[in-house]
């Protein structure tokens, strides 16, 4: 589904190489999740691939379903299938989170040549998946993020992701900033997506999310490199002696 | 000198191309106007008060022509029951007006007001004379002295429907000068709505006196035309207990001034006035507010945003005085700009004056570009550019917006903000 092939990124306005060869593979179905120190260049790699300004690819490949990601513009690349669950959330005065999320849904259905989805239709389903992620109405009613707390935000970025139903989910960090119970309710609310036709690429520092959000195959990344991929064990292997040996052995 | 001499000819060149009209219980107010504008003389670009805004389109003696913009869009306020007034360029059109009798209030025009003991003539001109200290302000006595027509607005009750002034712009090369004249008794209540582009140039001067407890509220869209100018004032005195709320939205217009002359006289009074506008290209609009608190524990708001691109210009200049005595004072002024690009500017001149120890004056003034982290979060969810910028666009102005007290109206504004926005970027 996803594919990125030995991809070369550089920070536009210095030169400074952060991602230097990556290849992955995540197919339908499967939830992968990328592990890795700081500055190894994980975020990067979610940005790259959602569109963000600011980072030049230098050689490689990124497709999705074939759809040459890196030839698109970001709101393409939604409609196309690809969601970021950001790490830090912006927060967007004055625009009403209900009225995001339906100018969301109804652009991507436009940009797929859909029917949009009336008031009513909207609402029926918006309360319904907010009601299974514990985010009230007065959550909706609010400005984009506005106000929210660290789990809120984080809770409304699933909510974004069961409303938009993309093929392909990143998820920067959603564990971060989050207690036991809210990393629950995250974690419930990304399982009840996990479908066979959709793709998880998970990215955390930590093997905690990954208790409960069960990855098929885990990679290790570092100095902007896939340097490990195994199954489940490995995450427990980072919990248990960091990184460092992992590294060690590799070099 | 050479250049009051300049000034002496143009003033005389505008004066020599307008007529009084003659009769009538005005006549004495309109010689006393024309006076003061022979000793003020028209505005010129080295006046402090037009630093920012050239006023040369405005005080020549013939008005640039302006083409009229056909946008198809159906009549603001129509989803709002009102009472309509229409003017086309400055004429009063019996046609397509309604009935001006509604209870609870005396619509009169001005240029067919002629019985000798009009309650209006202890107040046309008078708002208007005592607005030119300490600042002049002479294209508003040039208003009082040549204005053809207006409303006269006598509120005695609570009417059941807003008024609604439709100016319309069918002549490409129209000058009008219209002065309304607006008087709430105590406990009175009234809602006036202005829309339309008026005319190639548009001089307009309201005057509003609201008694104790009285509630006026004040509605304005300036049409479109791309080429239309106008210079507005508006001057009003306010009593105890009394509210003043007046929003306008200008989208397009090479030229606008709007000048808002506010005098809290009565204790316990509130003044809101708010604006958004929208320009784009060659547009450059003008807010400048004065607003004098003289009276005991009133409070003042002053919100107005613009959005800038492709050059535009926005100003915007606000003074909040606090006359000795006048404590318990809370005055709030805001003026924010977000400009699209790097060849749009605004022109911003905060002023505060206080001569009272015990007041909370607060006022703020930014320029921002869209918030490009903002903007990339709506694409990531597959917003396009044009219309997330719109989106956040609306949000900029959805403060000024939100000072608009019902709800009808304030949504009939966003939605026709929202819809020009969406036709722009297309």
């Amino acid at each position: 589904m996803l594919s990125i092939k030995n991809l070369h990124v550089k920070l536009e306005e210095e030169d400074k190489q952060i991602l230097k060869g990556v290849d992955l593979e995540v197919e339908a179905g499967k939830v992968h999740a990328i592990m890795g120190p700081n500055g190894s260049g994980k975020s990067t790699l979610s940005y790259v691939l959602s569109g963000k300004d600011g980072y030049e690819v230098t050689d490689g490949s990124a497709t999705l379903e074939g759809n040459d990601l890196l030839d698109l513009e970001p709101e393409e690349r939604a409609a196309a299938g690809l969601f970021l669950a950001f790490q830090y959330p912006v927060e967007i005065p004055g625009v009403g989170n209900m009225t995001f999320l339906r100018t969301a849904v109804n652009a991507q259905r436009k940009a797929r040549g859909e029917e949009e989805m009336s008031a009513a239709d909207f609402l029926k389903v918006i309360r319904a998946k907010a009601k299974d992620l514990k985010i009230d109405a007065d959550m909706l009613k609010r400005p984009v993020n506005m106000g929210f707390s660290g789990g809120e935000k984080k809770r409304n970025e699933i909510l974004q992701m069961a409303m938009l139903e993309p093929k392909m989910c990143i998820l920067d960090e959603t564990d971060s900033g989050l207690d036991v119970d809210a990393m629950k309710l995250v974690a419930e609310g990304v399982n009840a997506l996990r479908t066979e036709g959709r793709g998880f690429l998970v990215i955390t520092h930590y093997q905690r999310l990954l208790d409960h959000i069960k990855p098929d195959v885990v990679h290790i990344m570092s100095d902007g490199r896939i340097i490990k991929t195994g199954g489940p064990e490995l995450a427990l292997e980072v919990e248990n002696n960091g990184y460092a040996d992992i590294l060690a052995e590799v070099v | 000198m050479a250049e009051t001499k300049l000034q002496e000819t143009a003033t005389e060149a505008m004066i020599a191309s307008l007529d009084m009209p003659q009769g009538g219980w005005a006549q004495a107010a309109r010689e006393d106007a024309l006076a003061r504008v022979r000793t003020m003389g028209l505005p010129q670009r080295r006046d402090e008060y037009w630093k920012f805004t050239r006023p040369d389109t405005l005080t020549q003696a013939e008005a640039l022509p302006a083409a009229i913009l056909d946008h198809g869009d159906a009549p603001l306020f129509d989803d709002t029951e009102r009472l309509r007034i229409v003017f086309v360029d400055g004429v009063f059109d019996a046609e397509a007006s309604d009935d001006l009798s509604l209870e609870g209030v005396k619509i009169e025009r001005l240029a067919a007001a002629n019985t000798d003991l009009h309650w209006a003539r202890d107040l046309y001109g008078a708002l208007e004379k005592n607005g030119q200290t300490p600042v002049a302000r002479p294209l508003a006595a040039l208003n009082t002295a040549f204005a053809t027509d207006g409303v006269l607005i006598h509120v005695t009750g609570k009417p059941s429907k807003p008024i609604n002034l439709v100016y319309h712009h069918k002549s490409e090369t129209s000058d009008a000068m219209l002065h309304h004249v607006v008087k709430l008794d105590t406990g009175a209540e009234v809602t006036l709505l202005e829309n339309g582009p008026a005319a190639a140039r548009f001089n307009t001067v309201m005057e509003v006196e609201v008694a104790d407890t009285a509630r006026f509220h004040h509605v304005r869209a300036q049409g479109r035309d791309h080429e239309r100018r106008a210079a507005t004032h508006l001057f009003t005195r306010l009593g105890t207990e009394s509210l003043f709320k007046s929003f306008t939205v200008t989208v397009n217009g090479a030229m606008t001034r709007n000048e808002c002359v506010i005098e809290l006289t009565g204790d316990d009074a509130s003044a809101h006035v708010a604006g958004a506008c929208v320009g784009d290209g060659d547009f450059h609009h003008d807010d400048t507010v004065f607003i004098t608190h003289d009276a005991v524990n009133c409070e003042s708001r002053q919100v107005y945003k613009k959005v800038l691109r492709n050059g535009a210009t926005g100003v915007f200049q606000g003074k909040i005085l606090v006359k000795e005595g006048a404590q318990k004072t809370d005055g709030y002024q805001i003026s924010q700009s977000l400009l699209l690009d790097g060849d749009s500017q605004f022109l911003a001149k905060p002023e505060l004056e206080i001569y009272a120890d015990d007041v909370a004056c607060s006022h703020g003034s930014t320029s921002g570009a869209i918030d490009e982290e903002a903007l990339f979060y709506l694409r990531a969810r597959g917003v396009s550019h044009a219309e997330a910028t719109d989106l956040l666009t609306l949000a900029f102005l959805a403060e000024a917006v939100e000072e608009i007290e019902a709800e009808g109206l304030r949504e009939e504004i966003n939605g026709r903000l929202s819809s020009w926005l969406e036709r722009r970027s297309s």
